[in-house]
C-alpha cells in the first residue's frame, strides 16, 4: 500500500515543481505507466512487501506474548483491584470503586510493608555493590588461577533461592544455629532473628547479599578490564598508588556500569519475595509474628493466596507498579543529571 | 587429541543437560511409571481410563499401597496422584481450578480448615456424593462438615485428627513425674489447664536442655479441637472473640507462653523437626496422624522411649476430605474410587500403615496399628485411647475464613508472647488487629 502512494507521489510533486517539463513528464509517465510483465511484479510486489513487513513479524512474538501475560493480566488486575472479589467466588465481583485503594492506605500494613521493603532495599543493596565493587577489584589483580575464582564468586546466584534460604533458616535458628553458637564465644546471648525486629530484616538482607554480590562483583570486573591500561600506567607515573588509582580511575570509568547495577538491584529489592517467604518458615507470608520482614511482595501474597482477598491484593500489585514508575523516574532523573556533570 | 577433548565437552554438555532434564522430570512426578500412564490419559491407547488424585502433604494411600490393589481389581484403570506438599499452597490452586472448571484432578481432597469455604462456595462444583454412599458409615459430625444446607454432601470423610498427649517417659521419670499412662491421663483430665499445671511441676526438676511442651500454638490448637464454640456460630457469624472456646485455648496457651515450659518451636518448620530428633520437648499434643511425623522424626532413638496418653478433653485436630469435581472427565469412575478409598476397611489400612485415624467408625472394632508403631510407643493401646477420643469429640462449627484466622491467632498473637515477649494482651490485640485484616473490616 505505502509503496504504490509514493510511487504516486513522486510524479506529482515534481508535476508540481515543474509543470510540463520533459524530464518530470517522463517520470510521471513511468511512474503511473503500464505495470511490468505479471510474475516480475508479483515478485517485486512480494519483495517490497516483505520488507516491510517481516521485522513486525519476527518481533511480533514479544509483543503477542507481552500482551497475553503482561498487558492483560495487567489491565485484568486494574478491574479486580475495583472490585470486591474473593478467592471463592470470582464470579462474583461487586464494585468497589476506590475502597480497595482507601483500605490500603489507611492499613497499617501496607505501611509497613513499604518500610520493610525500603530498609531491607537499603541494608541489602548497599553493601551488596560497595563489596561487589572492593571484590571485582581484587579480581582485577594477576591472580593465579583467577577463573577458579571467578566461578565460585558465582556459585551463589546459581544456587536457587529455596535451596539458599533453607540453609541460612538452619544457621539462622535460634535454638542450636550456627551463628548463635559462634557469638556465643564473643559473649553474646542467642538472638531470636527471626522474631527480633531487626534481627529478620538483617537475616534476609544477608540471604540476599549472598546470592547478588558474585553477580554484581562480574558485571564490575567485566567493566574493570575493558578500562585501558595506559590510564593505570600514566597514573602510576604520576605517582598514584593502588588505592589513589582505584578512586581517580577505576570508580570513575565505572560510573555508567555502576549506575546500571543501582537501577537493576533496586528494582530487584523492591520485588524481594523468595527470601521473606521461605526464611518465615510456615505461614511465611506474613513475614514475621509482627510483619518485621513482610515486604511489599509478601504483603500482596498474604492478602490474595492466604486470604483470598483479591481485590485487595490487586490494589497491591497496582500500587506497587506505580511504585516501580517512580523509582524509574527518579534513575532517569539522577542518570541525566550525571551524563550532564560528565 | 583435539576433537576428542571437544566431544567430550560436548558429551559432557550433554550428560549434563539430562541430568537437569531428569532432575526436573523427577521433581514433576514420584511415580516410576507415571510417563507410560500419561500418555493415555484420556484412556483410548490401551483402553485405560487413568484417574489423578490431588493431594496435599501425607495421605497414606499410596504408602498403604491402595492404589495398586485398587488397579488389580480394576484393571481398566490406572491411577496417579499428584501431590502438593503445602496446604497453603494446594489450596489456592485448587480453588482457582474449581472455578475455571478445568485442570482440576478427577478426586480433589479438601482439609478441614476449607471444608466450609468449599460447601459454602464450591458445592455446584462438585458431585453430590451423598447420593452415592450409605451416610450412616461416617460420624455425624465429620458428615455434616461436607454437606451443605440443602443436603448435597461434596466429599467424603477420610481422616479425622482424635487428640491424646505424646509424651515421653524417660524425661518425665528424670523429672520425677508419674509415667504410667492411665494414672497420667487421670491427672490432667477434664481440663487443659491441668495439664499446664503439670508442665510448672516438669520444669522444676525438667532434664537440663528440656521443655515440657514444643510450642504454645500446639497447646492452643489442641484445645480449641475440644471445644464446640470456635471461630464462628451456626449460622456463620464470625464470633471469635467472644467465643469461649478461643478464650479458654488462648488462656492456656498463655500461660505456656510465659512461664517457660515451652521450646518455643514453630510446628513444621525445620527446627521443629529437630526438636523431636534432639528430645528437647517432653510432650506434644498428638493428633492421630502425628504420630507417623513424631516416628520419623524422632528416629531411631526415640523408639520405646515416646508413650501416649489420654488427653484432657476429646478433641479434634485436622483430618481431611475427598470429593469429586464436575469438571473431571471421568466422574464415573472417580466416584467408584473415592467410594472405594473412603470406605471403613480401606480406611483401616491407612491406619495400620499411616496411623491416620478413620472417620467410619465401622472400622474402629477392626483396627490394628502397624507393630512398629506400636513398640515406638510403648506399647501404648493407641487404638482404644484414639477411638474413645473420636467418639465424643463434640460438633464444632467451621467458617470461611477459619484457617488464615487460626493462623493470626497462633502465628501472629501466640507467637509473639512466646517469642518477641510481649505481653498476652498486646499479643491479643496483635491477633484482633491481624484477624481485622483478614476479615477485610
Amino acid at each position: 500500500m505505502t509503496s504504490s502512494k509514493q510511487a504516486l507521489a513522486h510524479p506529482a510533486t515534481s508535476a508540481d515543481a515543474a509543470p510540463g517539463s520533459q524530464p518530470g513528464a517522463a517520470r510521471g509517465a513511468q511512474g503511473r505507466g503500464t505495470p511490468p510483465p505479471g510474475p516480475d511484479s508479483w515478485r517485486s510486489r512480494l519483495y517490497r512487501w516483505d520488507m516491510k513487513a517481516s521485522p513486525y513479524a519476527f518481533i511480533a512474538p514479544f509483543f503477542i506474548f507481552f500482551g497475553a501475560f503482561g498487558l492483560v493480566p495487567l489491565l485484568y488486575t486494574a478491574w479486580y483491584s475495583l472490585h470486591n472479589v474473593q478467592l471463592s467466588g470470582l464470579d462474583h465481583q461487586t464494585w468497589a470503586g476506590l475502597d480497595n485503594y482507601k483500605n490500603l492506605l489507611s492499613s497499617e500494613f501496607f505501611w509497613n510493608a513499604l518500610e520493610n521493603t525500603f530498609t531491607i532495599g537499603v541494608i541489602s543493596t548497599v553493601p551488596q555493590l560497595v563489596m561487589a565493587l572492593g571484590i571485582a577489584h581484587l579480581l582485577n589483580y594477576r591472580l593465579r588461577g583467577s577463573t577458579v575464582w571467578r566461578v565460585v564468586m558465582l556459585t551463589p546466584y546459581a544456587t536457587s533461592v529455596a535451596a539458599a534460604t533453607l540453609v541460612f533458616t538452619l544457621l539462622y535458628s535460634w535454638d542450636g544455629g550456627m551463628i548463635n553458637w559462634l557469638l556465643h564465644f564473643v559473649g553474646v546471648d542467642p538472638i531470636n532473628w527471626r522474631e527480633s525486629d531487626w534481627g529478620g530484616q538483617f537475616a534476609v538482607s544477608s540471604i540476599v547479599i549472598w546470592r547478588w554480590t558474585g553477580y554484581n562483583a562480574l558485571i564490575y570486573l567485566a567493566a574493570m578490564q575493558a578500562i585501558p591500561a595506559d590510564l593505570y600506567e600514566s597514573a602510576a607515573l604520576d605517582g598514584a598508588g593502588r588505592w589513589q588509582q582505584f578512586r581517580h580511575v577505576t570508580v570513575p570509568m565505572l560510573r555508567p556500569t555502576i549506575l546500571f547495577t543501582v537501577v537493576v538491584s533496586t528494582i530487584g529489592a523492591t520485588q524481594v519475595f523468595g527470601e521473606p517467604l521461605l526464611f518465615g518458615g510456615v505461614s511465611g507470608s506474613k513475614g514475621g509474628s509482627a510483619h518485621q520482614y513482610q515486604t511489599l511482595g509478601l504483603y500482596m501474597y498474604d492478602q490474595g493466596w492466604t486470604i483470598g482477598n483479591l481485590g485487595k491484593a490487586s490494589a497491591i500489585a497496582w500500587t506497587m507498579f506505580l511504585i516501580l514508575l517512580i523509582i524509574a523516574v527518579i534513575n532517569l532523573l539522577v542518570t541525566r543529571r550525571l551524563r550532564k556533570s560528565q | 587429541m583435539r576433537t576428542s577433548t571437544r566431544r567430550s565437552r560436548r558429551l559432557g554438555a550433554i550428560a549434563a543437560v539430562a541430568a537437569l532434564a531428569t532432575g526436573l522430570l523427577a521433581g514433576c512426578s514420584s511415580d516410576p511409571d507415571s510417563g507410560s500412564s500419561d500418555a493415555n490419559n484420556g484412556g483410548d491407547a490401551k483402553g485405560k481410563t487413568t484417574l489423578s488424585v490431588g493431594t496435599f502433604g501425607v495421605f497414606g494411600y499410596k504408602q498403604a499401597g491402595l492404589y495398586d490393589e485398587y488397579m488389580k481389581q480394576h484393571p481398566d484403570i490406572s491411577i496417579k496422584e499428584n501431590v502438593t506438599t503445602r496446604t497453603d499452597v494446594y489450596w489456592p490452586k485448587t480453588l482457582t481450578r474449581l472455578q475455571a472448571g478445568s485442570g482440576t484432578d478427577d478426586i480433589q481432597a479438601i482439609e478441614v480448615g476449607n471444608i466450609t469455604e468449599a460447601v459454602q462456595t464450591q458445592a455446584d462444583k462438585f458431585v453430590d456424593l451423598g447420593k452415592e454412599v450409605d451416610k450412616s458409615q461416617w460420624l455425624d459430625w465429620k458428615l455434616a462438615q461436607a454437606t451443605n444446607k440443602d443436603g448435597k454432601t461434596i466429599a467424603l470423610g477420610t481422616d479425622i485428627g482424635p487428640m491424646a498427649i505424646c509424651y515421653r517417659k524417660d524425661l518425665f521419670k528424670k523429672a520425677g513425674l508419674e509415667t504410667d499412662r492411665t494414672k497420667l491421663a487421670a491427672q490432667w483430665k477434664g481440663d487443659w489447664a491441668k495439664y499446664v499445671d503439670l508442665g510448672k511441676q516438669y520444669m522444676k526438676k525438667a532434664p537440663s536442655g528440656t521443655k515440657f511442651v514444643d510450642s504454645a500454638s500446639s497447646v492452643y490448637n489442641a484445645a480449641l479441637g475440644g471445644e464446640s464454640q470456635r471461630y464462628y456460630d451456626k449460622d456463620g457469624n464470625v464470633i471469635w472473640d467472644k467465643s469461649t472456646g478461643v478464650k479458654k485455648s488462648w488462656n492456656a496457651a498463655m500461660t505456656v507462653a510465659t512461664s517457660d515450659m515451652s521450646a518455643k518451636l514453630k510446628q513444621f518448620d525445620p527446627t521443629w523437626d529437630q526438636g523431636f530428633a534432639k528430645g528437647s520437648f517432653a510432650t506434644v499434643a498428638c493428633p492421630a496422624w502425628m504420630m507417623g511425623y513424631i516416628q520419623e522424626k524422632s528416629g531411631d532413638a526415640g523408639k520405646g522411649k515416646w508413650d501416649v496418653a489420654a488427653a484432657p478433653t476429646a478433641a479434634n485436630w485436622g483430618g481431611s476430605f475427598i470429593g469429586v469435581p464436575t469438571a473431571g472427565k471421568h466422574q464415573k469412575e472417580a466416584i467408584a474410587l473415592a467410594k472405594w478409598l473412603t470406605a471403613p476397611e480401606q480406611q483401616a489400612k491407612v491406619f495400620a500403615k499411616q496411623a491416620s485415624f478413620p472417620s467410619t467408625p465401622a472400622a474402629y472394632d477392626t483396627l490394628k496399628p502397624a507393630t512398629a508403631t506400636t513398640s515406638y510407643f510403648s506399647d501404648a493401646p493407641i487404638t482404644q485411647i484414639f477411638a474413645d477420643s473420636a467418639k465424643t469429640i463434640p460438633v464444632q462449627n467451621f467458617g470461611t475464613k477459619d484457617q488464615p484466622i487460626g493462623t493470626a491467632i497462633t502465628d501472629v498473637g501466640i507467637l509473639q508472647v512466646e517469642q518477641k515477649g510481649k505481653s498476652p494482651s498486646q499479643g491479643w490485640n496483635a491477633a484482633k488487629a491481624e484477624i481485622k485484616d483478614v476479615l477485610g473490616q
